[in-house]
């Protein structure tokens, strides 16, 4: 049970991580992310890889639209775009640390660009915008040989720093984690900004935020710029990680995805974001290691993973949105609450 | 492009629009009816097919039977999804309702990938083959059948609305849920009803395209592209629906007669962004007003 | 004393299709003092109080803010010029703590750049912590508040609800603070409480303040001037004893003396 839990500073009540339990549980969490590589089978590192970049995309999707409440659904096309100008910039032997924002960059600009209409229309309507946009752009990306290699797609080179070659997984890992908590970490001071607060006004009441002196637009189109951002650099990284790309990575499906992810996580929460994009990235893994103990029984049931990997999504999106709205991080929460209080039930 | 060709494909473009006012419809009677746009008809119009095409060519059932057999199951499909997925999110803000149609959607475009598989199939001939030949121009039979198929249909529906004691009801339910129930209305009947329709009118729309084309799950894909004629049409107005459905049908067949068959896949969605960045309301939609 | 008034309302007409909300309305708010608009429902209180925030635009007049014409201007401007105002209906932001909720009054004031503050760092921290260490000191204590401060808004009773909008209102340093139905729903000891702290606000800060209300015991106690509002019209203005006796307004609120009223005349 906690107890004893006094502040004795406002600076300490509004810091990040405020209690000596809280701190040993993020250095504890800090170590097995470094260790991990050596801890775990390739595999595993493949897969924590694949969930670090989800969870960078999935962290700028909640941006725009789990804490500012502007739908998108061209999140995966803003990757592509990202991932088209770094793998440009690469291969002209730009190194990955200049790449990476550059692409994270180029996603913004065309993330202000597909977020205009959002200072006259906004709910579905914007929704359908941002689809629009998604299938505009990937359009582009198939038909745009010169750039983006079209239907073929592109190879990357490997990331590089100072003659260290990356081209392994548990090589790609630390860049991957290091930009991963950077990240998070800088949207989460964010929101203990007054930019951060803005975009949550907008979300709930965005006339009331005009009254406030909140610049609507400006703070819209600073949502879309820092989410399609986030979305650029973990494009970027998928780049470098999967090294050939084509345009069949950016589709709408992945776009879905990612608002999966933030919905199943928990909208508007950073902890949510990590929990939705690692669940999201793991089950997928757990269909496939069920569907090959049942090829024992039913040898056909390989052809099945693909079509039933939908059906799960679809039906978890369904589940969480009618069950637990708030998502794992509101279970998450409820877990907590229980042993801070122990053995009071309330 | 010489101008007998423009004319031809300007035609082929108006009968299409015929399918796209249709399928539009489906939208605009969910959103008239519970707000919310339904992410998931693409995948009613693959349901409605797949069981016709069920019916009739693994079950041997003659043609109406078939027809009928494919309505009675979306029916029930979307009975069930009004009282499973839709009635549990009453209340909630628009943004859940569209995600929840959403992963419906991919949860029945799984499920039918999974029963019947992802190859192509042929659907029994339900509209005449023969093109028409007028003068020097032709047009596809099916084309031109389609339209007025989804004209008969959609001309139904408006009388319906129009003259039908249900009908006004369900109009009078969209439009004041609260005073439609102090007057006697069952409104969550109604809203059941729009859901069957919706999915009927799918399924009708659906069964037309995979006769004109073929039956794959890539069908459900289709739908995306009508969201320009609602846009463009009005959320909420069939009139205007069906206006923009020949005004899209018309720019996209006269786009890929100028730039090729790949136009079909960015003219709907350039059309989507002008409408919106112009006049997000369409033609003929209300405008949203907030009370403050 | 004969200042220049601080806001000014001029010949102000609007109209939403053929329904006029506003006819030819005009109103002074003097600086220092509580001036309130009251009439019966419907009369357009809320439509002008709405005209001055800037979110609905008069078909003609103008409105002037410490000698500024703001007709033209945009509702977040106007509020980083001084205008700060309540709602009727309680405005806040529900996914947020009270804290929060009151941290963005003072959003207009904070400026640091977007890599700073995602880095907590310089500028943006400082200006974090005095933003807080103001609001606890000015505003929290001062509307007692201080237990409730990291509860989530959703989970208060109506009362404090209303008092921590007033909250966020005062964060913003307003010139001019503009209260809709301040006490509306309230229960006698509640009501009391806010007409102290509105008092206080005007006594202690110099505050000007201009509000809606229905409650005619706290209008009468507590304002300096009373500007009346039937049918879109300005229909009596004046100090609270002139207003009182005033027979329009007394027509407008219990009807005519023969029986026939207002709209009946009107029709």
């Amino acid at each position: 049970m906690r107890i004893g839990d006094f502040k004795a500073s406002y600076a300490h009540d509004e810091s990040l991580l405020t209690t000596p339990v809280q701190r040993s549980w993020m250095l504890g969490f800090a170590l097995l992310v470094i260790l991990f590589p050596w801890l775990g089978a390739n595999y595993l590192t493949y897969l924590a890889c694949l969930t670090g970049i989800h969870v960078i995309a999935a962290m700028g999707l909640n941006i725009v639209t789990g804490y500012a409440g502007q739908i998108s659904l061209g999140h995966a096309a803003f990757m592509g775009v990202g991932c088209y100008t770094v793998a440009f910039l690469a291969k002209m032997g730009v190194p990955f640390y200049l790449c990476l924002p550059a692409g994270g960059l180029a996603s913004a600009l065309i993330g202000v660009l597909v977020g205009i209409p959002s200072l006259r229309i906004k709910g579905l309507y914007l929704a359908v915008a941002t689809l629009a946009a998604q299938f505009i752009l990937m359009f582009v990306f198939r038909e745009w040989d010169g750039f983006t290699g079209g239907v073929r797609g592109v190879n990357l080179p490997p990331a590089e720093l100072a003659g260290w070659v990356m081209d392994t997984d548990p090589e790609i890992y630390y860049v991957i984690m290091a930009c991963a908590f950077v990240m998070l970490l800088g949207a989460r001071n964010l929101f203990r900004t007054y930019i951060g607060r803005s975009f949550i006004a907008i979300r709930d009441k965005d006339i009331s935020a005009e009254v406030l002196g909140i610049d609507l637009f400006r703070s819209k189109l600073l949502a879309f710029a820092l989410g399609s951002f986030y979305a650029g650099v973990a494009g970027g990284l998928m780049g470098y990680f999967y090294r050939a790309i084509t345009p069949e990575h950016f589709t709408l499906t992945l776009s879905i995805f990612y608002l999966a992810a933030i919905i199943v996580g928990g909208l508007g929460t950073v902890l949510g974001t990590i929990l939705g994009a690692a669940f999201m990235a793991l089950v997928p893994e757990v269909l496939r290691g069920i569907v090959s103990l049942i090829t024992v029984w039913a040898p056909d049931a390989m052809a099945l993973l693909s079509p039933m990997r939908e059906m799960v999504f679809g039906a978890l999106i369904i589940c969480f949105l009618i069950f637990e709205p708030h998502g794992l991080v509101e279970m998450w929460r409820r877990v907590r609450r229980f042993f801070h209080l122990w053995p009071f039930k309330t | 492009m010489d101008w007998l060709s423009f004319i031809e494909f300007s035609l082929i473009g108006i009968f299409s629009g015929g399918l796209l006012s249709l399928v539009a419809l489906g939208f605009v009677l969910i959103y008239k009816g519970t707000r919310a746009i339904n992410f998931a008809m693409g995948e009613f119009m693959m349901l409605g097919a797949y069981l016709i095409y069920t019916a009739h060519s693994w079950l041997g059932l003659p043609l109406w039977l078939a027809v009928a057999f494919g309505l009675a199951g979306i029916c029930l499909t979307a009975l069930l999804v009004e009282r499973l997925v839709l009635r549990p999110l009453a209340g909630q803000p628009v943004v859940s309702v569209l995600m929840v149609t959403i992963g419906l959607g991919a949860f029945l475009h799984g499920a039918v990938d999974a029963i019947w598989g992802g190859r192509n199939l042929e659907m029994p001939q339900m509209l005449p083959r023969k093109p028409l030949l007028w003068g020097d121009l032709l047009i596809p039979g099916p084309i031109f059948w389609s339209f007025w198929v989804a004209l008969a249909v959609i001309a139904a529906l408006s009388l319906y609305f129009r003259f039908s004691r249900t009908g006004i009801a369900m109009r009078a339910a969209a439009s004041d849920p609260i005073t439609a129930y102090a007057l006697g209305i069952d409104v969550r009947r109604t809203q059941q009803l729009t859901w069957v329709f919706a999915g009927c009118v799918g399924a009708v729309a659906g069964t037309i395209v995979a006769s004109i084309s073929s039956l794959s799950p890539a069908l459900s894909a289709t739908a995306l592209g009508v969201l320009a004629v609602v846009i463009l049409g009005g959320l909420d107005s069939i009139l205007g629906v069906i206006i923009a459905g020949l005004v899209v049908g018309w720019l996209e067949s006269i786009a890929v007669g100028f730039f090729g068959g790949k136009a079909r896949d960015l003219v709907p969605y350039l059309v989507v962004l002008a409408i919106l960045m112009v006049r997000p309301y369409g033609l003929l939609g209300t405008r949203d007003i907030e009370r403050l | 004393m004969n200042l220049s008034p601080v806001l000014s309302v001029d010949d102000v007409h609007l109209r939403f299709g053929g329904i006029r909300a506003l006819s030819g309305v005009s109103l002074q708010v003097a600086a220092g003092q509580i001036t309130a608009v009251i009439g019966p429902n419907g009369a357009g209180k809320t439509s002008l109080f709405n005209a001055i925030s800037g979110f609905y635009k008069p078909q003609q007049g103008r409105m002037v803010f410490e000698g500024r014409d703001i007709s033209h201007t945009k509702p977040n401007v106007r509020a980083a010029m001084g205008l700060a105002r309540t709602f009727q209906n309680v405005a806040l932001f529900r996914g947020m703590t009270v804290m929060d909720n009151i941290k963005l009054g003072g959003h207009h004031r904070m400026g640091a750049g977007t890599l700073q503050a995602m880095a907590y760092w310089g500028r943006s921290q400082r200006e974090e912590m005095a933003l807080r260490e103001e609001l606890e000191r000015d505003v929290i204590d001062f509307l007692e508040i201080d237990h409730i401060r990291h509860q989530s808004v959703a989970s208060l009773p109506y009362g404090l609800q209303k008092r921590v909008e007033l909250a966020r209102a005062l964060a913003m340093h307003p010139k001019v603070l503009m209260l809709d139905e301040p006490v509306a729903g309230m229960n006698r000891e509640e009501t009391e409480d806010m007409a102290r702290f509105i008092l206080d606000l005007q006594e202690e800060r110099g505050m000007t303040i201009l509000l809606i209300e229905h409650d005619m015991g706290m209008v009468m106690d507590i304002s300096n001037h009373v500007a009346v509002l039937n049918f879109g019209q300005l229909i009596a203005s004046g100090t609270p004893q002139e207003v009182r006796s005033h027979p329009e307004v007394i027509r407008a609120y219990l009807g005519a003396r023969e029986g026939r009223t207002p709209a009946a005349q009107q029709g």
